[in-house]
């Protein structure tokens, strides 16, 4: 693809976020899609594509009237929509489809008619893991730290900074489901959930959705839309369980799907104004600024501690107070992706003066798949 | 709850009847000679490349590691334990539990020697390490 052939034309989270018991994950898929329906100024009839996650392409098109003549269901945990837009954009561009919608939806803490996370004992984390003691997604996504932490010299404190750094940004935003200003100490007295990680350490578990529609940039200019034009993109696999990940001090998927976007965008992390990095527990922001280049190796503990991803801070990061403080559903991707469209359309609730370009990356599984953007106020 | 239990498929079946015997048997590339983990029918290494069972020297060190304060269930008595990520001797990692000393973030220091042995659970065994060294 080249850059700027694609543009998101609409976008919208769920009218209410963090605790919804009225609302099962297919309603939660529903309201933000019609909400981004809205905002593109378009209507059911127009979408010819659906991705979301599992089954849920077949529910939002039939519950919402779409007749799709092409559908993603790509499911490789919370960066999933990244790779559905990625794939989208390719569709729009080889005419398989003309104008994309990407859905999210999940009753993560309410758990209504959603599906709870399940394995196989005859599978490799079933085999290989679970018999351990592995209790959920905390216990499995955090073993990779401390040789991360004593590799690259990073400290607790430092650690329990990208929570402190994130609540900044929550405080400035109204819909954020935490928002009361923490301490590094408050950090490292907070309930222990596992070592080295506490609570304040690991992300929320909420109710909420988010939905994307995407179209060729040709099209975007016939509807009047604020486009956010892709500039580059990439995707990656890596693992599947998380102690074969191949370097715990570096994730493969974050690097090759990162300079994947960088390489197709044309463009270096200097020319980056504003960055997501989905943070599902508080060191993947550190790998993220690491693998994709943002800081050099062991520097990035540092970096968030010194406060350069806080507000006012030169790379300003996870603005809209990110998993930690913001919302996370359980695939909390979509909402990376919407925070990052809200800041280079410049209508973010802690907006960022001047954001052109801005980056964003998504990961799944425990740094076992990845899905990178580059979006652009302004068309190449 | 009980604690949950492996089931193995034929691919693996090789590994659990070497833990059952109190043996730590992995696989390596035929053509390289790599060690790799967990048990497969092909090399990761060359495409469809045959592999071969080895049994394994039982050292390793640990590589990396977490501890669990909420446990799975079936494991409230052990907790708080570690989920550890030991590095075989012969290269590949695995996870694994950490016995004969009591987990925590002073015992447990990474690249210690350890070494292999076995838990039994419900008619099988599970590889699990402990101190190469009495601590």
């Amino acid at each position: 693809m080249k850059p700027g052939e694609v543009a998101i034309v609409g976008a919208a989270e769920s009218d209410r976020l963090g605790v919804i018991p009225d609302m099962s994950d297919l309603q939660l898929n529903i309201d933000a899609s019609i909400r981004a329906l809205k905002d593109a100024g378009l209507t059911a009839g127009d979408i010819d594509g659906v991705a979301s996650t599992g089954a849920y392409p077949g529910e939002i098109a039939h519950t919402l009237g779409i007749r799709p003549r092409w559908v993603d269901t790509t499911s490789v945990g919370g960066c999933s929509y990244f790779l559905h837009l990625r794939h989208a954009a390719a569709a729009i561009v080889s005419g398989m489809a003309t104008t994309v919608l990407i859905s999210h939806g999940q009753s993560g803490r309410s758990g209504v008619g959603s599906s709870p996370f399940s394995f196989s004992a005859s599978g490799p984390l079933g085999q290989f893991e679970a018999p351990y003691g592995v209790a959920g997604f905390a216990t499995m996504f955090t073993v990779p730290v401390l040789r991360f932490m004593k590799e690259k010299g990073i400290s607790h404190e430092q650690l329990a900074s990208v929570a402190v750094a994130q609540r900044k940004w929550a405080a400035l935003n109204p819909r954020a489901f935490k928002r009361e200003p923490i301490t590094v100490d408050d950090v490292l007295e907070s309930k222990m959930i596992a070592y080295p990680f506490h609570i304040l350490e690991c992300c929320l578990v909420t109710d909420g959705g988010g939905a994307i529609v995407v179209t060729s940039t040709e099209r975007a200019a016939d509807l009047g839309a604020r486009p956010v034009y892709i500039l580059g993109s990439g995707e990656s696999s890596e693992h599947t369980i998380v102690s074969q990940m191949s370097d715990f001090t570096s994730s493969r998927a974050f690097r090759d799907a990162g300079a994947m976007a960088f390489a197709e965008a044309g463009l270096t992390p200097s020319d980056i104004d504003h960055l997501m990095v989905y943070d599902a527990f508080a060191h993947v922001p550190l790998y993220g600024l690491e693998d994709l280049g943002f800081v050099g190796p062991g520097e990035s503990g540092a970096f968030v501690a010194e406060g350069h991803t806080s507000p006012g801070g030169r790379l300003p990061m996870n603005t809209n107070g990110g998993g930690l403080s913001y919302t996370h559903t359980g695939m909390y991707g979509m909402f990376a992706l919407q925070e990052s469209i809200r800041q280079v359309r410049g209508e973010a609730a802690a907006q960022v003066p001047g954001v052109e370009v801005g980056f964003v990356h998504g990961v799944g599984g425990m740094f076992s798949n990845a899905g990178s953007f580059i979006f652009a106020n302004r068309r190449p | 709850m009980s604690k949950p239990l492996p089931r193995p498929t034929p691919e693996t079946q090789r590994f659990w009847d070497g833990a059952a015997a109190g043996e730590l048997w992995i696989q390596r590339c035929v053509t390289t000679g790599r060690y790799f983990f967990y048990p497969r029918d092909y090399s990761p290494f060359v495409t469809g490349g045959a592999v071969e069972w080895v049994k394994a020297s039982g050292n390793a060190t640990l590589y990396s590691y977490n501890i669990v304060h909420r446990p799975a269930p079936g494991f409230e008595d052990r907790a708080p334990y570690a989920l550890a990520v030991v590095e075989l001797e012969e290269g590949p990692r695995m996870m694994t539990n950490i016995v004969g000393i009591e987990n925590t973030p002073e015992n447990l220091i990474l690249d210690m020697a350890l070494r292999v042995t076995f838990e039994q659970r419900d008619g099988m065994a599970l590889p699990v390490f402990e101190p190469a060294v009495a601590a």
